[in-house]
């Protein structure tokens, strides 16, 4: 088969990309330090406001993705990569994953226009002001490929002569991002409402990941807008968004090798530091194998465009996913009884690597997605 | 630094010479030599030798326009050793007198290279080697010859090869590093004998070469004496990036005769295979991308340490794409092309059969470094971890236990 057009150095960072990787790295170091991280994490307050307004606002990452004109950044999935991957190091609290998801909806809104636009335009100007934190409300393990059912229903809102007007009724479990947003992005019925998150009831649940806290929604005859009929536009911000999880996932196994390879040089077992034995040795260089084509991937996967970035994020997501777990689990075990405290921050990166493995499809399913795409069915 | 010449200079640099140099009517040793001369061959090496000091990602560009117009090729896979590791060698090492000798031929696969750097008892611990070169006592003094004496084993296309690249051993009194010195060893000099070694395949791509009282001119030496291991490192590196590097096309290699096979073979399919395949499908394409990065950090000057990865992870990936190619086959797996003895001048892993196919695979991780050599280097030399504890440091060679 014909390959993809040659990538070179967009598999690289850019100069730009290294900045804005400095700068979000300075504050995660200043703010978020992990112990406060893991503190947070008992706390009645999951995600972390000031961070995310400092991260937001003060660095812009919030409107990265949307256009100047509009008081974004004008930048590309690959700066907004970079900004993944610092908050994959840090496992940091702040819902960035989920306003870019809902952002990259509003986009595919935007770009094709007709007339319903401008509600989307409005909310992208808000999201790049910080004035407004937006998610969309499906489960957070949604794959990009598959067809989005939901169990929430529409009815019209009789009194009133908006057509956009309309009322929602229904529930949906294990939304990401949700519970710090003021605005939720509800598909139903084949289309997109746009909902205030204050009219509807969110319950947090206890998650698996403790610094990406999910919650459950509720509608009951809830006031909702209609952003759009075109469906498709939630397929491609939930492509944009494994894109950028890969880039989380990456980050995530660095930090936890790098950790891990830290703590081996220091601890000494039989006169010797543990990470002289070979047998630590050659499962470190193997994550480091797997991480440095984890950086690969994952940058062709913010790269690539049109039918390619299709199979770049199904090959992005089925390597990530298993490197950030294996780079976890490792991290784990090779610190020992340390590793397995609660005091100490292995476990937040493990809770993390394994919820986002879970996350936009797994594996297996991206591997099936993948066949499809290349031509390998299944039977 | 900007590029000394864009993607399209370099395309209409082509066209000129292709116009100039009818592949249809130019004989294919007269249309290498004139691509060489014209600095089109390894685009990255300096003016003169070949190349335009060039970035390396510029080299498909080429390679593929020659393609096109259906220009011959160098026969890269017959010398591999030549391109692989000899050339950059001489590149770092070599006199300017040496490099107008030996890269043009090379280059224009005139004359094949072979590598005589492992022996029986000095193979991942190649710094142990025994071969010996001592100067003659008749010559003269720091311009002597050099006579050598002994084995190399598992030299592959030694029975090709015109010229071998060669680490000795010229000071037996100081430690295994020190006391080593690098040759280029001419293959038809007397006392050179080599003797086929059949390998598990059944044929015999690889060899024993026996050398005996070898004379080599000191113009043949590379780098200074006792600094062979300095040599050998720079060859060794370059061996890993050429088999792991490098920009080719998705499903290309093993992973796309096994896409193929899964394709026309409606009948293979189970679900259980179906995973495997895609989990190998995914590594492939990960390997892939991970050496075209490769290549672009080379060429933007930012040589990482993903050579090593980039081997060890090809080796993995070859060895479980095989092993299951034949498992997909049921009865057809068991069965073997051909095990006569023979004597390929290249490795052709796609062209034969399934099952020479597995076998192959498993010289992967023993050739060029093992797997667990290779591991040794990333985790002491990227990660940082302690070495491995050595009872040989310090101990002159000679006293070493055997
Ligand atoms: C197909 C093929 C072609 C080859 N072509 C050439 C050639 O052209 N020129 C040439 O010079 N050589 C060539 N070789 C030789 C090759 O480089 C050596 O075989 C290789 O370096 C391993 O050395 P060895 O065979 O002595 O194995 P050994 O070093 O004896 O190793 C035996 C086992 O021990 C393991 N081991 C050794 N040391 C360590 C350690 N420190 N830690 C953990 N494990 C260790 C090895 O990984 C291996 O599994 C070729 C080999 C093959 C298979």
């Amino acid at each position: 088969m014909e390959g993809p057009p040659p990538v070179s150095e967009e598999l690289l960072y850019s100069e730009p990309e290294e900045e804005l990787r400095t700068a979000v790295a300075d504050l995660l170091a200043d703010r978020a330090p992990w112990a406060s991280v893991l503190a947070r994490t008992e706390s009645a307050e999951p995600y972390d406001a000031e961070l995310w307004k400092a991260l937001g606002t003060g660095i812009g990452a919030a409107g990265l993705l949307i256009p100047e004109s509009l008081g974004g950044a004008g930048a590309s999935l690959r700066e907004a990569a970079v900004v993944a991957e610092e908050l994959g190091k840090a496992v940091a609290p702040v819902p960035f994953l989920g306003n870019l998801t809902a952002t990259a909806l509003l986009l595919a809104v935007h770009d094709a226009g007709n007339g319903t636009a401008a509600a989307a335009d409005e909310l992208l100007r808000r999201i790049a002001a910080g004035e407004q934190t937006v998610a969309v409300a499906i489960p957070f393990t949604r794959s990009p490929d598959t067809t989005y059912k939901g169990r929430v229903s529409v009815t019209p809102w009789p009194p009133r002569e908006d057509p956009h007007e309309a009322r929602v009724t229904g529930r949906v479990t294990s939304v990401a991002d949700a519970l710090p947003a003021d605005v939720l992005l509800v598909p139903a019925d084949g289309s997109i409402y746009v909902v205030q998150a204050s009219d509807a009831k969110r319950t947090a649940v206890t998650s698996l990941d403790m610094t990406r806290v999910l919650c459950d929604i509720e509608y009951d005859d809830t006031p909702a807008m209609l952003l759009t009929t075109r469906y498709g536009a939630l397929q491609s911000a939930l492509l944009s968004a494994a894109a950028i999880l890969a880039s989380e996932q990456l980050g995530l196994a660095e930090r936890c090798l790098a950790t891990t390879v830290e703590y081996v040089k220091t601890r000494h077992q039989f006169g010797r530091a543990v990470g002289s034995y070979q047998g630590l040795k050659h499962r470190l260089a193997q994550l480091w194998v797997q991480i440095a084509q984890a950086r690969a991937v994952a940058r062709h996967a913010v790269s690539a465009t049109g039918e390619e970035q299709a199979i770049a994020v199904a090959v992005a997501q089925a390597h990530c996913s298993a490197v950030a777990v294996q780079a976890a689990e490792e991290c784990v075990q090779m610190h020992g009884g340390i590793g397995f405290t609660w005091e100490h921050p292995a476990h937040l990166y493990l809770k993390r690597a394994k919820s986002t493995s879970l996350a936009l499809g797994a594996p297996s399913r991206h591997r099936r997605r993948l066949a499809e795409l290349v031509d390998l069915p299944a039977s | 630094m900007p590029p000394l010449i864009t993607q399209h200079d370099l395309e209409n640099r082509v066209q000129d010479f292709l116009a100039a140099h009818d592949p249809r009517t130019t004989s294919k040793q007269d249309f290498l030599r004139a691509r060489f001369d014209a600095g089109l061959a390894w685009l990255h090496y300096p003016e003169g030798l070949g190349g335009l000091g060039l970035p390396r990602d510029l080299q498909p560009v080429a390679e593929k326009a020659f393609a096109a117009a259906g220009a011959p090729d160098n026969d890269p896979r017959r010398i591999g050793i030549g391109l692989g590791m000899a050339a950059p060698t001489i590149l770092a090492f070599g006199s300017d007198e040496q490099k107008q000798r030996w890269l043009r031929p090379l280059w224009c696969g005139e004359e094949v290279w072979c590598q005589l750097f492992s022996e029986p008892g000095a193979g991942s611990d190649l710094a142990a080697l025994a071969t010996r070169a001592v100067r003659d006592s008749e010559g003269e003094g720091d311009s002597a010859d050099w006579i050598v004496n002994g084995q190399k084993v598992w030299t592959s296309m030694a029975h090709e090869a015109r010229w071998a690249i060669l680490v000795t051993r010229t000071d037996p009194d100081v430690p295994k590093h020190q006391g080593m010195t690098y040759f280029v060893l001419d293959m038809t000099a007397p006392g050179v004998e080599v003797r086929p070694l059949r390998q598990l395949t059944g044929e015999a791509e690889f060899n024993e070469v026996f050398l005996t009282d070898v004379r080599i001119p000191d113009s043949q030496r590379l780098g200074a004496v006792g600094e062979g291991w300095k040599v050998a490192q720079t060859t060794l590196m370059n061996e890993r990036v050429a088999i792991g590097g490098g920009s080719s096309p998705r499903e290309s290699g093993m992973i796309g005769v096994l896409a193929q096979r899964w394709r026309d073979n409606p009948g293979v399919r189970d679900a259980a295979l179906h995973d495997r395949l895609m989990i190998l499908w995914v590594a492939a394409e990960a390997a892939r991308l991970t050496a075209m990065r490769l290549s672009a950090q080379l060429a933007a000057g930012q040589p990482g340490p993903e050579g090593s990865a980039a081997k060890y992870a090809f080796a993995t990936l070859n060895q479980q794409i095989s092993g299951l190619e034949l498992e997909l086959l049921g009865e057809e797996g068991l069965r073997y092309d051909d095990w006569t003895m023979r004597r390929p001048d290249t490795v052709d892993f796609v062209g034969r059969s399934p099952g020479y196919r597995y076998l192959r695979a498993k010289g992967n991780s023993i050739e060029g470094g093992t797997s667990e050599i290779l591991l040794n280097i990333i985790a002491e030399r990227v990660l940082g971890l302690p070495g491995e504890i050595r009872a040989d440091k310090d101990v002159a060679w000679k006293d070493l236990p055997r």
